[in-house]
């Protein structure tokens, strides 16, 4: 038995002109969580993909337990003690608990599938990870984080000894977080090797042992984790000094511009929610996974059915009966899953940012197409987007990229109120900071920002005022320079 | 269980009795709405037999009946295969050239030794068990074409079995030109063929004889739905039709279950070119003209969703039925065949139309 469970010597990897890996290597001990940061591109996941067999490394070698490995894809290496738990959840939606974690090799019966012993194993599983989902629910009705813990219950009924977590707690909410950890703890406690991928500082320094670093293809550095500050991964992630994770707070609220009183959806939950919004405040909503942050922003815009309530931008009262009276009334939404609502993958990057704002490219029957590329210009200057062309397909930019992009696509329409949800998500480091300070430049130009957040430190840093939701309702508003975490988490259970 | 225990479960029915008294005035509708959008299918279907009851009280006996039930029974087994297909979220228009192809070379090479124009005269009847493996293996053949193509050059089933459909109805017309047939219907069919399809176990006195071939639908039926319930193959199926990437990660071989589904789906084809022959009598190019249009209808009546990964045996079955009854009430009814095609269609769309609503989430 060797000292340590996997060992990725050497890797190199390069793609048609770039070299994606140039001599990585790390190694992961038994019991002991090793965390992966760097920024987007800096090839933590092409390390990732090489372990797996998804790529093939140029050079270098992996060791498994001692054994020198070289899988062929993802199901091989499952069987040899390597999962992964990605981050957009590979799963059978349509499908219940148990098939999905038995699929590919069902238990077996006089050649039928045997339902009971599925059941009864994963139920074993279960009750081993402290799990409380019953088998049989089907797929679809689960929250991220139970689907989470039923890809990772189905890492352990391969007797995984290496589990790979990319990104878990991008959709997961505090309380969610720290059943993750204890699901971690016990794996540890078990001997499996973690290894961990996260942007988020604050939950690397308390869970992992050791942290590698990543920058441009290459290792910067890996240190016991009791050693490093956040401070010292930033300055090693971006290499240089990045003071501040936030931009300096210049935008200045003014005077109340838009109303909401007694906001109450039709078919989701959300209860009678009214509240202020100045000019050039950032708002925040914060609150649970479900508490109706992004059902708030989805009533404001339109795009839900209303029950009652009333909204007024400027003394003026307002309907907002679709999306498009809602652009025409100054108002823009910027969505949650950004491949899913977001971006239009296999459009380029010209189509993606002027597509909210065709109206005003029209010449006779036509749209100019002088109009729509002189606008596409001065969005991927003022946004400052990294890209080959204007007829790049957005979906090889990179997330940051893509988030800007669409803020672009927003600036066009010129809104007075923008509705942002989750707009840092999967997002690295240098790319927040931008995307913070357009915030704070759209604030100071006059604008009114309100954005939903489940990264508490986001909230209290980029907020003027925040307000907490719970089960559907306004718990509270808070102070953001002097509130705590355990006064927002009190209000968000107010209603639970 | 202890008395006690089962008290406090107490009976379903009641149970679920309370729980609608206790709902308020508003959750009450909803209630009722859920109800309707639920059962659906099964309310359209009592709807249509009250109005033909209404108006024709025969349409209750049981020659209509029969009628309604023979009919969803041939088209059953079409449907049967090609459901598979629509949970991969494909579809397959070669069904219905397939099933005319195995119809006719069923009928060919069963027709009787003393019938006068042979389409082979001087070759005799073949053994009934040697056609039926044949016809079969025709079904298999084309399904593996399709299955091949969809899965190994990710095309869509739509443009595949559009090509592979013309090349199997030229085929048939190159075989109904063999031999002396030179295009005619082929007839004369042995007898033992087809009293093995469409005889009956029942005394003909009773004067309300199932055919033998409304058995082997429902055996058929019995056998799929442990296809598709109780096999690997058939977890993997819907596994594959709602996420074939998480399919492919955990390791079950795509291509190779998309293969078998269209193989599976081609040899109920064949089935249904073998029943068909003895049923019709009088096979031609035609034969099996546009059958698989009602087969799809009648998959997706049954909740079998191109959205992929959903739909039950039990579906296509009601879903055949609805179609057929439709059909059948519409004759009792005396409106004219121009009439039935519009009532058709508008009564799959409202149907379509209501089942969706259950997968929809709204906002």
């Amino acid at each position: 038995m060797s000292e340590y469970l996997l060992e990725m010597k050497g890797i190199s990897k390069s793609f048609p002109g770039v070299k994606a890996l140039d001599d990585v290597s790390i190694s992961v001990r038994p019991g002991s969580v090793h965390a992966l940061m760097g920024e987007n591109g800096a090839g933590k996941s092409t390390l990732m993909k090489c372990l797996f067999g998804i790529y093939n490394e140029d050079s270098g070698e992996i060791i498994v337990d001692g054994v020198k490995s070289k899988f062929g894809n993802v199901k091989q290496a499952l069987e040899h003690g390597v999962a992964m738990v990605q981050q957009e959840l590979n799963q059978v939606l349509k499908r219940n608990v148990m098939e999905n974690i038995w699929l590919g090799r069902f238990p077996l019966k006089l050649g039928l599938v045997d339902h009971r012993k599925m059941y009864d194993d994963t139920i074993k599983i279960f009750k081993e990870l402290q799990i409380d989902v019953n088998p049989k629910t089907m797929m679809s009705k689960l929250s991220v984080s139970m689907r989470q813990m039923v890809e990772i219950a189905k890492a352990v009924s391969y007797n995984s000894k290496i589990i790979v977590f990319d990104e878990p707690t991008s959709s997961l909410t505090e309380t969610e977080v720290e059943h993750l950890f204890r699901i971690i703890d016990m794996l540890k406690k078990r001997g499996c090797g973690i290894i961990y991928i996260s942007h988020k500082m604050e939950e690397i320094l308390r869970i992992s042992d050791e942290v590698t670093v990543m920058r441009d293809g290459q290792k910067v550095k890996t240190s016991p984790a009791k050693d490093l500050t956040m401070d010292i991964i930033i300055k090693q992630m971006v290499g240089r000094e990045l003071t501040n994770r936030f931009p300096p707070k210049t935008n200045k609220p003014g005077e109340v511009v838009f109303k909401v009183k007694g906001l109450t959806a039709q078919y989701q939950n959300l209860q009678d929610v009214s509240f202020e919004l100045r000019k050039g405040e950032i708002l925040g909503l914060a609150g649970l996974v479900g508490a109706g942050r992004t059902e708030i922003l989805e009533n404001i815009f339109g795009v839900a059915t209303r029950k009652h309530g009333e909204m007024e931008l400027n003394g003026k009262r307002l309907k907002n009966k679709n999306s498009k009276d809602s652009i025409n009334n100054g108002f823009a939404m910027l969505t949650e899953e950004r491949r899913v609502t977001g971006i239009f993958g296999i459009l380029s990057i010209l189509e993606n940012t002027t597509i909210a704002n065709m109206k005003s490219y029209k010449k006779g029957p036509f749209v100019s197409d002088k109009k729509l590329k002189g606008d596409t210009e001065w969005a991927i200057n003022a946004l400052r987007v990294k890209t080959p062309s204007q007829k790049t397909k957005i979906r090889s930019l990179s997330g940051g990229n893509q988030q800007k992009v669409i803020f672009g696509r927003w600036m066009l329409t010129k809104p007075e109120v923008l509705l942002l949800d989750e707009p840092t998500r999967g997002i690295d480091v240098g790319a927040k900071y931008e995307i913070y300070q357009l915030m704070i430049d759209l604030a100071n130009e006059g604008k009114s920002i309100i954005m939903v957040s489940s990264e508490m430190p986001e909230l209290l840093g980029i907020c003027d005022r925040m307000l907490v939701m719970s089960n559907g309702r306004l718990a509270g508003e808070v102070d953001v320079k002097d509130t705590t975490q355990e006064e927002i988490m009190t209000l968000a259970a107010k209603y639970v | 269980m202890s008395a006690k225990e089962s008290a406090r479960r107490g009976n379903p029915l009641t149970n679920w009795m309370d729980n609608y008294k206790n709902l308020e005035g508003r959750d009450k509708a909803r209630w009722w709405g859920n109800f309707f959008i639920n059962n659906a299918l099964y309310i359209v279907l009592i709807i249509l037999i009250v109005i033909v009851t209404v108006q024709k009280p025969e349409f209750l006996r049981l020659r209509p009946m029969l009628d309604i039930l023979q009919r969803s029974a041939s088209g059953l087994v079409m449907a049967l295969g090609i459901a598979g297909c629509i949970v991969l979220t494909g579809t397959d228009l070669s069904a219905g050239r397939v099933l005319g192809l195995t119809a006719c070379v069923s009928a060919s090479l069963l027709q009787s030794n003393d019938y006068g124009s042979k389409m082979f005269p001087g070759m005799p009847k073949w053994p009934t068990v040697f056609v039926f493996l044949l016809v079969i293996a025709i079904g298999a053949l084309v399904g593996l074409v399709n299955g091949f193509f969809v899965s190994k050059f990710s095309l869509h089933p739509f443009i595949v079995s559009l090509a592979t459909q013309l090349m199997v109805y030229g085929t048939i017309l190159i075989y109904v030109n063999q031999g002396t047939n030179a295009g005619k219907p082929i007839s004369g069919i042995d007898k033992g063929y087809s009293e093995f399809i469409k005889g009956s176990v029942i005394p003909e006195s009773w004067k309300t004889p199932i055919p033998h071939f409304v058995w082997y639908a429902i055996i058929l039926t019995v056998i799929m739905w442990f296809i598709w319930n109780k096999t690997t193959f058939g977890k993997n199926m819907y596994a594959v039709g709602s996420n074939p990437e998480a399919a492919n990660v955990s390791g079950v071989n795509v291509a190779l279950t998309i293969t078998l589904v269209f193989v599976l789906a081609g040899i109920m084809y064949g089935v249904s070119g073998f029943i068909e022959a003895a049923r019709i009598g009088s096979n031609s190019a035609s034969t099996g003209l546009n059958a698989e249009l009602d087969a799809i209808a009648a998959c997706v009546i049954g909740g079998v969703s191109f959205t992929g990964g959903v739909g039950r045996i039990s579906g296509v079955v009601v879903g055949v039925i609805l179609l057929n009854m439709i059909s059948v009430a519409l004759q009792w009814l005396a409106v004219s065949a121009d009439w039935t095609y519009i009532i058709k269609g508008v009564i799959i769309l409202a149907a379509v139309s209501i089942d969706m609503q259950k997968y929809l989430v709204k906002k």
